[in-house]
């Protein structure tokens, strides 16, 4: 998929991030067209979470240029300055990017719908009743529709992460990041949410995933990024890397996961 | 398939020290109040004339009112500068952490006493233009800061600077992760405190400020130094007049035991609503858990439906 036409989703061009003397980005160049699904793997401490972190700016890059549809993350430019973004900008940005996390960070207090809906109130500053028809739809979409009114402890980890991902979509985002999605949970409920991350790929969502699922990556992933120590040590297509590993981490990596 | 096996019908584990115990606290108890039935030299007759007295119903309006507005103050003023000494500004963290040290450091009776007397150093207090400037409402202190005012400053102030740590410890209890899922979601930092963490933090907050409302209540009755006629105040002139005094305590204590027994219910209720969603099922009453502990017997786990499989959660 060339994208050289269109505006990438995600653009990075020699990112650098650290946190104190630790230096975890440590250049990444990468892009991310619309609609395509580009998995990120690596072993931990890789960087490949704070990158995504990176993206909605959950985490401030340091140097290089990090670009989400055509616009700087985190910062604004103008008259050749660049300006560090008000609050209200960052949130504004962030609300069109949907984020799922390992440990799903669900809202305890809220029920599985009033966790959907939340968002869509406070930021988009739907109705109650408009709000609440979306989150409907998006829990039968996700196949909980009869847990809406279960609160998160009252849930398994893979119902808890599939209402997560409705928490996410519910803002209708034009992008979704997914960290781990799946480490958390106990393998046979792992599929569950898989299933539901195939669906938004066939919906044609644009995704980036930092994922151990070397299956998901294969089968639903158009780009397969391999990083290491803060660098990109491999990129490509997810079924040419997986078979035939160029370098000697990437192989070493997936000989020990596969 | 196997049939299924009956349940087991073990002999339970005696504690025989339990009873031995109880036997020993029943004779204490039932002692104590044999000796006050028949010994002491009590009028029980001055206590039942005062339990319902108009004064004494006057006394008592006045300590619940000081303890709804100091309380309240408490609570807000504490948010407040919880909210500033958690904010990434050192001013707002240092003002926050100034008043605490200044109001958590110095006896409530001297605070009292402070506002009390502050028309000796300050004749006349305003609102206005600061540094000398034209004022825009002001007055004789001793007109403006009745006692009544001084006891809501003396305990509303001094409140705040302990509800703010129990603010602060309630925020902070919060996984971060809460924070970031709902910054994620594009909501501002201070609907992110509304709505997400200070719900969260209720159910560390409640707890002792239920103990600080009910503390206030006792509390309150400091303020009879400065001649605000609470509950205290109003027994202390009645015995004053009939020397009935350990009666009058009595009457006075009475109350403070009512109104603390109803707040001690409110604070079961209000944990039980902020508890929500945090656990699969409320806490056992008071009496479950005797029932629990003392009857082992009747344990009834037998009859109940079968817990949770532990394998599909979190």
């Amino acid at each position: 998929m060339s994208a050289a036409a269109v505006t990438p989703m995600v653009d990075a061009d020699r990112v650098h991030k650290r946190f104190g003397r630790n230096e975890v980005l440590r250049g990444i160049t990468l892009s991310v067209a619309p609609g395509e699904v580009m998995c990120l793997l690596g072993p931990s401490g890789s960087g490949k979470s704070t990158f995504l972190r990176c993206i909605n700016h959950l985490e401030r890059v340091d140097a290089g240029e990090l670009r989400v549809d055509g616009e700087l993350v985190g910062y604004r430019e103008a008259s050749g300055k660049i300006y560090e973004q008000k609050e209200s900008e960052v949130a504004r940005d962030r609300s069109h990017i949907g984020m799922v996390f390992q440990r799903f960070n669900l809202f305890p207090h809220k029920t599985a719908l009033g966790n959907v809906i939340e968002a869509p109130m406070m930021v988009l500053n739907l109705s109650r009743t408009e709000a609440t028809d979306r989150g409907r739809a998006l829990l039968d979409r996700v196949g909980l529709l009869d847990r809406c009114d279960a609160y998160p402890a009252q849930l398994s980890g893979g119902q808890q992460q599939r209402v997560a991902i409705a928490r996410a979509l519910a803002m209708e985002p034009k992008l979704m990041l997914f960290d781990e999605p799946t480490s958390a949970l106990d393998p046979e409920l792992v599929g569950d949410v898989l299933a539901v991350m195939r669906q938004l790929v066939d919906d044609g969502m644009t995704m980036v995933v930092v994922t151990h699922e070397i299956g998901f990556a294969r089968e639903a992933g158009d780009q397969l990024v391999f990083m290491d120590e803060g660098v990109v040590v491999e990129q490509g297509d997810p079924r040419e890397v997986i078979a035939s590993p160029q370098h000697e981490r990437t192989k070493a990596f997936l000989s020990k996961v596969l | 398939m196997a049939e299924r096996p009956h349940a087991i019908e073990a002999v339970p584990v005696r504690h025989p020290w339990r009873w031995v115990f109880a036997v020993l606290i029943v004779l204490i108890v039932a002692n104590a109040i044999w000796s006050v039935a028949t010994e002491a030299q009590l009028e029980w007759s001055v206590i039942g004339e005062y339990l319902f007295s108009e004064q004494i119903f006057n006394g008592i309006g006045l300590t619940l009112v000081l303890t709804v507005i100091a309380m309240t103050m408490g609570v807000v003023l504490g948010v407040v500068l919880a909210v500033m000494w958690l904010s990434p500004n050192p001013l707002a963290s240092g003002a926050s952490w100034f008043y605490i040290w200044i109001f958590r450091g110095t006896p409530v009776l001297v605070q009292l006493l402070f506002w009390g007397f502050l028309g000796a150093v300050y004749p006349h207090v305003s609102i206005g233009v600061p540094f000398g400037g034209p004022e825009l409402l002001g007055g004789s202190s001793n007109e403006l800061i009745t006692p009544f005012m001084a006891a809501i400053f003396g305990l509303g102030f001094n409140e705040a600077a302990y509800m703010a740590e129990i603010v602060r410890a309630g925020i902070t209890s919060v996984d971060e992760g809460q924070e970031e899922a709902a910054a994620a979601l594009g909501m501002s930092r201070m609907k992110t405190m509304r709505r997400i963490v200070l719900p969260q933090a209720m159910r560390v907050i409640i707890p002792p400020t239920g103990n600080e409302t009910i503390s206030m209540l006792k509390t309150s009755s400091l303020v009879s130094v400065i001649a605000v006629s609470d509950l205290l105040y109003q027994a202390r002139l009645i015995y004053s007049r009939n020397y009935n005094t350990i009666e009058l305590l009595i009457v006075a204590s009475l109350w403070y035991l009512f109104f603390t027994s109803i707040l001690t219910i409110i604070q079961y209720y209000l944990e039980r609503y902020y508890n929500r969603g945090s656990r699969r099922e409320p806490p056992p009453s008071r009496i479950e858990h005797f029932v629990k502990n003392f009857l082992p017997r009747h344990d009834r786990s037998a009859t109940e439906p079968l817990p949770p499989r532990s394998g599909d959660s979190k």
